[in-house]
Order: C-alpha cells, then structure tokens, then sequence
C-alpha cells in the first residue's frame, strides 16, 4: 500500500511535471512539423485542423523544386563547413600555446579573448560591412565566414584551451625526452587524444554558424545566401505560404538539432568555462 | 619544456591577427564612427562630431523607450529563463526511466536557430489562423482572436515569451550539471539528521549551486541583452517602438536609416552598459580557470 502511494507520488511530483516540460520543449518545433505535411485549405482554416486527413509532401517538393532553397542550403553547408574549418584551425595553435607554455601576457590574452566574446554584435557589424564592401568581400562566401569567426575563435579558442588542460602535461614531456621533436608530440600524441573535444568544438561552431542570421543577413546577398537569410526573406516575399516556410523550417533546425544533442555534453563545460566541475 | 621563448606567441600569431582584423578594427571603427556624423550615403563628408551623437542620444525620445524596454526585456526574458529552467534541473534530476530521452528532447528549443523560432512563434501567434489564438478560443479564456505581435501592449511580452522557449534549456542543462555534482552523501547525511526537501534545497542544494547560477545568469544577461535576432525576426522592433530593444535600435538606425555615426553610438552606449556584468563574469572565470 504504501509502495503504491509512493509510486503514485511519484508520477504526480516528478514524471508528470517531465512530461509537461518535454511537452513545452518540442510543442511549437512539431506544430510546424504538423503545418508543412498539411495541405494549403487544412493551413487556411479556422478553427484549427490539428491533424491533416491527408497528409502531403508538397510543400517540400515546391520548396526544392522551385524556390532557392538547395542552393541555400548548399551555401549554409559551405560556409558553417569554412567557419568551422577555419575556427579549429587558428584555434588550435593558440589553444596549445595556452596550455601548454607560461609566457607573459597568458593571461592577458586569455582575458580578451573570453571578454571580446561577450561584445555585441551591433558593435561589429557595421565597420565590418564597410570594410567588406570596401574589399570586395561582401556577398562572398569568405565575408560570410569571416563574419562568422568573430565568434568562432574566441569561443573555440576557450573551449579547446580547457580540453587541452585536462590532457597530462607529462604525456608530451615523455614523448620529447623520447627524442620526438615538438611537431611529432603535436601530431603524434596531442591531437589524437584531444580528438573528441576538437570535434566538439567544430561542430559547435559548425551549429552556431548554420544558425546565425545577423551576420549571414548583413554580409550576403544573391550570391551567396545562407538559409536563415532565405527563410527571413520568404516571410516577405510568400506572406501566406506557411506551408513552404514551415517545411523550410522544419528542414533547416533538422540536422543542427541532431549534431547538438551529441555535442552538448562538451558544451556545459566550455560554456560556462569551468564554474560547472564535471 | 625545451623551446625558444617565442614559440608560443608562434603559435599564437595566426588567432591573433585575425582577431585583430575582424574584432579589434571593426569595435575601434565603432569608436571612431560614434564621434563622426557618418551617414552611408555621404561618405566623403564625415565631419567630427566629438560627443555630439551621444548627446543627441538625450534628447531622443525612442533611444529612452529602448533603453526601458531592453531593461524589461532581459529581467522578464532571464528571470523566467531561469525560474523554468531551475525547475526543469529540478525534476531531471530525480530518476525515473524515460530520464535520458527527456534531458534529450528538452534541450531542442537551445538548438535551433533564431529565425525559426522567430518564424514558429509568429505561426503560433497569427491573428488568423495560429494555434494560440484557436486554444485560447476553445477553452474559453478569449472571446475573439488577439492580434498578439501587432498590439502594443502584448508584442513585448509576446516576444519574451518566445525568449524564454528559447533559453530556458541553457538554464535546465547547466543548473543539473551543478546538482549532480553535489555529492550525494550529503542529501543522504540531511535525510538521516531529518531534513524535509525544502529545507535540503535551503542548505544543501543551494550553497553547491549558488556560484554555477551566478556565472549562468550573468553568461545569459549579457547574452540576452545582445541578442535581437528574434525580435527583428518576429515585430522588426514595432508596433511603434513597443518591442524595441537597445541592440535593435542600434541595429535599425545604422542598418535602415544609414546612419553610421548615430547607430555606431548607440552601439557603444549598449557595450558600456554590459562592461560591468561582463567584467564581473570575466573575473569570476578567469579566477576559476587559474586556480
């Protein structure tokens, strides 16, 4: 009896309240899943249909068919790819030299680069579309990308920083005693074991990048045109077509969501940089 | 280690330089724009200006409605981040079997971009056809359908609400990492000497979890005060000036109006602004970080 009043508490107390909060997680997410398989007349009737007697595809087939939505994607695909390449890649470095040297100005450095990530972004924004525009860059898939490691480096560069500190120093002093020279311990040993919080770090960068909009808004234009930009851009253009914007929708949140939820464990740790002692 | 006392600033050459290039130019342009009257469309007359678009700022009815709106903005969108998010550690952390997928499904809303966010909950809350509206109606609450984001007096909060979608998640993944580092010996050692839940909460969760949430509110804080890309997405800062924010009108001013200088220095009034909160998070995590 008692057993089975517990159990009960339980459901109401912790089960229920779960189910209510996973419910406002993802309600608004399936609603414009449910809206871009329903045809144009359930869209457009009131009181709301909730389920569509005849569920379609259509709206995706026009949606990749006759919009510029491939393309824009294939732009999001290129340009989150360039960030993040680009991010690990001057990332990298500057995250061994703080991990791995004393040298002075480490901290220095290490606090611009934390604090220069929490700058806004309307203080950037502008100079940079001049500057872009005065290179030559704007609408170009490297304005784009280099809008994009504005946030990129500092960011990557803290979270590798702290992965890279949780690897034994003694690891790669054993490997130079053993005669390898510095680039062997780097390539050899470093890289391999840092090789899961590298890849973290690049997908996250690569999520940040596919989702940004200011950015990707500012600096593109019918060349190169992300789709968070193109989806904006369909809320003017089809004011009434929430069929295609939310088959759009559901399409583009679709595989961020996936790469986040294997990323996010890595995540806590770089977020709050090391307040959360996993 | 064995190497020339340059290697590190070797190493670090690359990341440096291009910050230099795409941050420190473009926030020292800021700088020297806010002091100019430089309007896009003009560009071989950019007189100086000294502090004059700082003082215009004064004057400006619609820089004081943002800037009341921006304060409205964060406390509403923060706090209820916050509250939802302790709640959802709260729960997620007791066991029960389907645990592991519901930490899984609750984190979605922080994945996904702001502009489908921005576009979901403008779905949701169409005059027209949206979901709300049509809930609403049902049960009975409504008698006729509200026009959410075109009414002044319910297009804030309308907006913060989606906000608070957006982020509570940020708050429920980071306060449970905090939970589930309080070693459990201790809620066993309060349970024997009688602790009730609450009183456990008072004195064993809350001094474990206390400098976690601090790091995360000011993270968020600024995060928030930041961000527009929502707001633009959803209102574009109307009807009015009702859902505009400092980052926003920023933003609308240089981006719409082409006015470089006068945006340029609302930009760098909003950066002071959050210096303060970004200083006493940098200090915390640089201390952490160097322990």
């Amino acid at each position: 009896m008692i057993e089975r009043r517990s159990r009960l508490r339980r459901l109401l107390e912790i089960e229920l309240p779960a189910l209510l909060l996973v419910v406002v997680a993802v309600a608004p997410y399936v609603w414009m899943a449910i809206t871009s398989i329903k045809p144009d007349s359930d869209i457009a009737r009131f009181p709301v249909v909730y389920w569509p007697e005849m569920p379609t595809l259509g709206h995706y087939a026009d949606l990749l068919a006759r919009t510029s939505f491939p393309k824009n994607l294939l732009d999001s695909l290129i340009v989150a790819t360039c960030a993040s390449l680009l991010g690990l890649g001057l990332s990298v470095p500057a995250a061994y030299a703080f991990s791995r040297f004393g040298f002075v100005g480490r901290r220095f450095l290490m606090t611009q680069f934390l604090t220069i990530n929490m700058f806004p972004i309307v203080l950037m924004i502008i100079p940079l579309f001049v500057a872009m525009r005065a290179l030559g860059l704007l609408d170009t898939v490297l304005g784009v990308v280099l809008g994009h490691a504005t946030f990129a480096i500092p960011f990557a560069i803290w979270m590798l920083t702290s992965y890279l500190n949780g690897i034994p120093k003694e690891l790669d002093e054993a490997a130079m005693v053993d005669g390898a020279t510095r680039l062997q311990t780097i390539t050899r040993i470093l890289l391999p074991l840092a090789a899961p919080g590298i890849a973290s770090t690049g997908i996250y960068v690569f999520v940040a990048s596919w989702n940004e909009y200011l950015f990707a808004m500012m600096l593109s234009g019918q060349n190169v045109r992300t789709v968070t930009v193109a989806l904006q851009l369909f809320i003017g253009e089809y004011t009434i077509q929430w069929g295609l914007l939310t088959a759009g929708g559901t399409l583009v949140a679709l595989p961020v969501t996936i790469l986040f939820l294997f990323v996010q464990r890595h995540l806590v740790g770089g977020l709050t940089a090391g307040a959360v002692k996993s | 280690m064995v190497g020339n006392r340059f290697t590190p600033y070797l190493f670090l050459a690359p990341a440096l330089l291009a910050t230099a290039a795409i941050v420190l130019y473009p926030v020292a342009s800021t700088l020297w724009m806010s002091l100019h009257d430089f309007v896009l469309f003009r560009p071989h007359s950019v007189p100086f200006v000294g502090f004059g678009n700082y003082a215009r700022l004064l004057a400006d009815e619609a820089f004081w409605i943002s800037l009341w709106n921006s304060f409205v903005w964060v406390g509403l969108a923060v706090g209820l981040q916050f509250a939802l998010g302790f709640g959802a550690a709260l729960v997620l952390n007791e066991s029960f079997f389907w645990r592991s997928a519901a930490r899984a499904l609750i984190i979605i809303p922080w994945a996904l971009p702001s502009v489908i966010i921005g576009l979901m909950f403008t779905w949701i809350y169409d005059y027209n056809l949206g979901l709300l509206n049509d809930l609403l109606l049902r049960i009975g609450v409504l008698d006729g359908p509200v026009a959410w984001l075109a009414r002044a007096d319910t297009a804030l909060l309308a907006v913060v609400a989606a906000l608070v979608w957006q982020g509570f998640p940020f708050f429920a993944v980071v306060i449970l990492a905090g939970l589930q580092a309080i070693p459990s010996e201790l809620h066993e050692a309060a349970e024997i000497d009688g602790a009730s839940r609450l009183q456990r909460l008072r004195h064993v969760v809350w001094p474990g979890l206390k400098g976690v949430i601090l790091t995360a509110l000011l993270l968020r804080t600024i995060w928030v005060a930041n961000s527009l890309d929502v707001i633009l997405v959803m209102t574009g800062g109307g009807p009015g000036y009702a859902t505009h924010t400092l980052p926003l009108y920023a933003f609308l001013r240089a981006y719409s109006g082409m006015e470089f200088g006068y945006g340029s220095a609302l930009a760098v009034v909003l950066t002071l602004f959050l210096m303060a909160l970004a200083t006493v998070y940098v200090r915390r995590t640089m201390r952490e970080a160097f322990r």
